[in-house]
């Protein structure tokens, strides 16, 4: 009788956290969806954007935070589409975070996206209150850009610098 | 039983990931000043050709540091702010001290002949001065701009009270329900502690 109450128990847990993983998937919600040029490029508030940098299953994520003005970012966004092209059949997703004024994605974003043909995931992060969300993302980090996460499940890093490929590689792979 | 047994070691799996998490992602960083700190003066120049150093100002309280830049969207969405914070409190004894730390090869949109047709285009009432070499912005520990660093003149020198943001909202000042840089001044000012010292946002990173 003991042994099954702590079956149960154990087994409420595990599958609240399988559950929760994917709950927090499908619960991303877009306050818009910005569309042209057959690119979509959805917008989230950190409220939704967050469930991303803790999804638990057997994937590692690699979010890049840029925009199209900062210049070290777009020196570095081939590296990602690399990553991206190479591992994605590895259990990789690259997500690309763009910073870019909501006002500037079909004027700026979007072309620069079809101009560069990134075939990464990309996806606007605008939440003005940046003070807030900024350390929720990590400690750390002081808001300046590029930054990025390579996390699987509960292991993971927060980079507040510009990668090579050969580094980004490297990093990826200890998170494997 | 033996269901048991693999219940417990899942569940001992999870527990330890959950553990790695917090002793991955802390990482120790951050160079420049901290609060309390005694900012560095500087000889910088400025763009009507002259150079400005914080000692010229004797008359002043403390001063509002300003590292931005022309090319930065956040730091655009912030001139109209940075202006009204100096007229503001240049006449009550802090004024704003604008610094580029930007290097122009990095940047061609932030040489210093643009910053003189930025800061023509816009009004600017404030010095706009050029980190040459860029060897004062590394000193305060600016990573981006804008980043403003709040200092107060003491006996001691200028001792830096606030480090951060202008205030909640780059997008809408009328949205923004935290001022930070207006309270933090109106608080020393009142001869009160500052509350909110520190605050973070998204910026340009500076570029060397």
């Amino acid at each position: 009788m003991m042994c099954r109450i702590i079956c149960m128990g154990f087994m409420l847990l595990i599958f609240f956290t399988g559950c929760k993983g994917e709950r927090q998937v499908t619960a991303i919600t877009a306050t818009k969806v910005f569309e042209s040029k057959g690119i979509e490029v959805p917008v989230y508030d950190f409220e939704n954007f967050e469930a991303l940098l803790h999804i638990d299953d057997d994937k590692v994520r690699v979010i890049n935070f840029w925009a199209t003005w900062c210049k070290p970012c777009v020196r570095e966004l081939p590296y990602f589409e690399l990553i991206n092209d190479r591992y994605t059949a590895k259990n990789v997703e690259v997500i690309l975070v763009s910073l870019d004024l909501p006002s500037q994605v079909e004027t700026k974003l979007i072309p620069f996206l079809e101009k560069q043909r990134i075939r990464s995931r990309v996806i606007l992060l605008d939440d003005p209150n940046a003070n807030q969300w900024i350390p929720k993302v990590n400690e750390e980090w002081s808001g300046a850009i590029p930054a990025t996460i390579i996390y699987k499940g509960s292991t993971g890093n927060f980079y507040e610098r510009s990668f090579t490929y050969h580094d980004l590689e490297k990093e990826l792979k200890k998170v494997f | 039983m033996k269901t048991l047994k693999i219940l417990a070691v899942l569940a001992l799996v999870i527990a330890v990931s959950a553990f790695a998490v917090d002793k991955v992602l802390t990482k120790k960083g951050g160079d420049g000043y901290d609060i309390g700190d005694i900012a560095t003066d500087f000889r910088l120049k400025n763009i009507d050709g002259k150079y400005v150093s914080l000692s010229h100002y004797r008359d002043a309280k403390g001063f509002i540091i300003t590292f931005t830049c022309n090319h930065c969207p956040y730091s655009v969405a912030y001139e109209d702010r940075i202006i009204a914070l100096d007229k503001k409190y240049k006449a009550l004894g802090y004024p704003v001290i604008a610094i580029n730390p930007n290097n122009p090869r990095a940047y061609p949109e932030d040489s210093f002949e643009n910053m003189k047709i930025r800061a023509k285009e816009k009004g600017f009432t404030f010095p706009y001065l050029y980190d040459d070499g860029q060897k004062i912005y590394p000193q305060y520990g600016a990573k981006k701009t804008p980043h403003i660093y709040i200092l107060q003149k003491t006996d001691k020198g200028n001792v830096v009270r606030y480090i951060g943001t202008i205030d909640s909202n780059y997008k809408d000042e009328k949205l923004a329900s935290k001022k930070y840089v207006e309270d933090a001044v109106d608080a020393l000012l009142e001869g009160r502690e500052v509350k909110i010292k520190h605050t973070k946002a998204i910026g340009c990173s500076i570029k060397a």
